[in-house]
């Protein structure tokens, strides 16, 4: 065990991939010399070579379509889009070939890329630089989707990310980077599933589900619930497609409720995917409608207004006492219940 | 050539610059007027000129290669024929015609190694025919039987590809892949004057001149994408392109099978040696629809038509044939035999295609096992199921 920042375990993942399979390179603007602009390949160039980590020109569509030569070659690329909002002129590239081409050629081609995309807001940066763009991809068949919260995870999944052989959207949350954690680097990868969710908090009176950057939020909501004899269970789901239903599902059916968070945009979003989900699987359990504590529908606001819109310890603990019908924001309302999708 | 001052502008088809039949005395490629960079060996009355670079790079085609060059694109004409009837006659559900693009197809096919790596769009099937492709294979896609048609591993080429212009990022890639292998095969990236307008054609430009990837841009300027004439998608020749992103260029009439060999050989040898991409502009002519589905009288003249009818690739190598005392009655009836059985065998090889099974529709989406789509097949397969327990009153 030893302790690390979150960005230096994702280092210390890549690194330890790069060492075990040759085959495995990384693309991505500024990556190079000066490692990254969030310096998560800080000396990798240094170590493996300018043809193993690529500084590309500022194209994302370009090295999202070189990647997929790469890959047709026999590499296993690891991109990095260098902020969130900079991934949409590779969208084309992801959606009708990296997801596709496993289908198209009938499993001929395979296309183990790894897409690293630090997201999500709260470091008061300006517009495009704090998006949580993860339900396009989640939404897009073929492409495996996953958010890592914690130091250990990061350097246990980017190896798993980079192992697999279908793509994998790897979202990191860049608010996160700095916080310590203790890391085993002598995790076996292959001895764990990426796509299981995990409980990271048990309880019994509502299930708190959320994953990435709202992780450590939904932890310190439990805590301070339970000052209040409230039992939050947790679920980091770690695997957005495909999510680990079944754990959440069970969760539910032990606590009747369901309140799930997410930086994200609320319609169309994994709130809503799940809430129907979970709906569908265990209606006969749920003692109050799912609820949802989300971004609002609105574009990434300037850093003095973020967080009115990232859901933070309170307006998840609003959400809660919805789930569990005590006193919330909403009381009061006719009809509480077909309006709390209206403001969170 | 429409050249400075005289663009040509939307609405105008551009850039024809081979006169044709009209202008009769045709000089070799650099020293004719009026197409002072284009490379032609072989002119459309089927008149062989000496050309002081190209003649080199295809010495070793000799008459009986010249024989084999035509009747590839007898037989490739004919698989296109015979899949236009097949769509006709309801077997298939679409096909993208070739038709006046075989000696650019052919020329520059013929050129590869069988350990280079082809990415085409969607009307390559004579690049799929040189590199071996089974020939009901091609047809598998536009009978709607599967995504694509074969193993790109087993022949080394992509299947058809049809975001326009996506496949040229891929070349490059590979391309880039090669140089990592310290391996000396070439991508070879082929797509229309249409894709040119696409920012990942572009931007693979951009990717190939710096890393020096060993890749052939193959464009073949048939004058249409879909109804919208070249003059829409480039204001100057689209090899002038290439050299603003460091890409030496060649402009070649498309064709002349002969001048497409030595031209794509030229490119492959600098590649191979560490030269970095090509660009090829291969000047010809779409003699057909874009797709069985499209109505060219809407869009186009006649005369065109007939102009580029006069310069078609086919007619040009038979008159060269024949004033080479080459074109016997013997040789001739063999490439029609030729033709004619490969035409039978791609219709068997449509007409006896497997139907598919209705759970092929999960397969492959993954090659990992997936819980969510694990979950909706089970359900669909249940919900076949029951039908089969039921059978007078369906599920409900």
């Amino acid at each position: 065990m030893s302790t690390m920042t979150f960005g230096r375990a994702i280092t210390a993942g890549l690194r330890r991939a790069m060492d075990e399979d040759p085959k495995v390179i990384l693309m991505g603007e500024d990556i190079g010399k000066l490692g990254g602009v969030f310096r998560i390949t800080d000396g990798l160039q240094k170590d493996f070579g300018p043809h193993r980590v690529m500084d590309s020109p500022l194209a994302e569509a370009g090295i999202m379509g070189t990647a997929v030569g790469m890959a047709y070659r026999g590499y296993r690329p690891v991109v990095e889009i260098q902020f969130d909002g900079f991934i949409y002129p590779a969208f084309d590239q992801i959606v009708c070939q990296v997801a596709k081409l496993h289908y198209r050629t009938q499993g001929a081609v395979k296309m183990p890329i790894t897409v690293r995309v630090p997201f999500g807001g709260g470091i008061g940066s300006p517009e495009h630089h704090s998006e949580s763009p993860e339900a396009y991809f989640t939404h897009t068949s073929g492409l495996r989707v996953v958010s890592v919260s914690n130091p250990q995870d990061a350097y246990t999944m980017i190896q798993q990310a980079i192992a697999c052989d279908d793509p994998v959207l790897y979202f990191e949350p860049k608010r996160r980077y700095h916080v310590k954690g203790e890391v085993d680097e002598g995790v076996d990868p292959a001895a764990s599933d990426m796509g299981a969710a995990r409980v990271v908090a048990e309880g019994t009176d509502v299930t708190l589900v959320t994953y990435g950057p709202l992780v450590p939020t939904a932890r310190d909501a439990a805590v301070a619930a339970s000052d209040d004899g409230i039992s939050i269970e947790v679920i980091d789901l770690r695997s957005l497609a495909p999510i680990d239903f079944a754990t959440v599902e069970a969760s539910v059916r032990k606590t009747g409720r369901l309140v799930v968070t997410h930086e994200a945009a609320q319609s169309g979003g994994l709130g809503a995917e799940i809430a129907a989900s979970i709906t569908e699987r265990c209606f006969d359990y749920l003692e109050h409608a799912p609820v949802r504590v989300t971004g609002f529908d609105i574009p990434y606001p300037y850093s003095k207004l973020e967080f009115h819109h990232l859901p933070d310890l309170d307006r998840i603990l609003d959400g809660v006492d919805r789930a569990l019908r005590r006193p919330n924001s909403l009381s009061g309302l006719d009809r509480p219940d077909s309006s709390q999708g209206a403001g969170q | 050539m429409a050249q400075d001052g005289t663009r040509p502008g939307p609405g105008s088809t551009g850039g024809i610059d081979d006169a044709g039949p009209a202008t009769g005395t045709v000089l070799p490629g650099p020293a004719r007027p009026g197409a002072d960079d284009l490379v032609q060996l072989i002119d459309s009355h089927g008149v062989r000129h000496p050309h002081a670079h190209y003649d080199a790079l295809v010495a070793d085609i000799d008459g009986p290669a010249l024989q084999k060059l035509y009747e590839d694109m007898v037989v490739v004409r004919r698989i296109d024929a015979e899949a236009t009837a097949l769509q006709r006659q309801g077997e298939l559900a679409l096909w993208p015609p070739l038709l006046g693009q075989e000696a650019a197809q052919i020329g520059s096919g013929r050129a590869l190694r069988s350990d280079d790596f082809v990415f085409s769009s969607y009307r390559e099937n004579a690049v799929a025919y040189c590199r071996g492709v089974d020939l009901s294979d091609i047809l598998r896609v536009w009978r709607g039987n599967a995504s694509s048609g074969w193993d790109p591993y087993t022949i080394n080429m992509a299947t058809p590809q049809v975001i326009i212009g996506a496949q040229t990022l891929h070349a490059t890639g590979y391309a880039m892949g090669i140089i990592n292998d310290g391996d000396d095969a070439v991508a070879v990236a082929y797509f229309g004057d249409g894709a040119t307008s696409q920012g990942d054609v572009n931007e693979s430009m951009v990717f190939a001149a710096s890393y020096q990837a060993p890749v052939i841009f193959f464009c073949q300027n048939n004058h249409w994408a879909i109804s919208e004439p070249v003059g829409l998608q480039a204001h100057v020749p689209i090899a002038r392109r290439a050299p603003g992103f460091g890409i030496p260029s060649v402009r070649v009439d498309g064709n002349d099978v002969l001048a497409c060999l030595a031209v794509t050989r030229e490119a492959l040898a600098r590649a191979r040696s560490g030269g970095g991409p090509t660009f090829i502009e291969a000047v010809t002519y779409r003699m057909g629809p874009h797709t069985t589905a499209d109505d060219p009288t809407r869009y186009r003249d006649a005369n065109e038509l007939e102009d580029w009818a006069a310069r078609d690739p086919l007619a040009r190598l038979a008159a060269l044939l024949d004033s080479l005392g080459l074109l016997e009655a013997e040789y001739t009836d063999s490439v029609k035999a030729t033709a004619d059985a490969v035409a039978a065998e791609l219709r068997q090889g449509c007409l006896s295609m497997p139907e598919p099974a209705p759970s092929d529709v999960f397969k492959h989406v993954y090659s990992t096992p997936n819980s969510w789509l694990d979950r909706q097949q089970d359900h669909y397969e249940r919900y076949l199921a029951s039908f089969a327990q039921a059978p007078q009153e369906g599920p409900r």
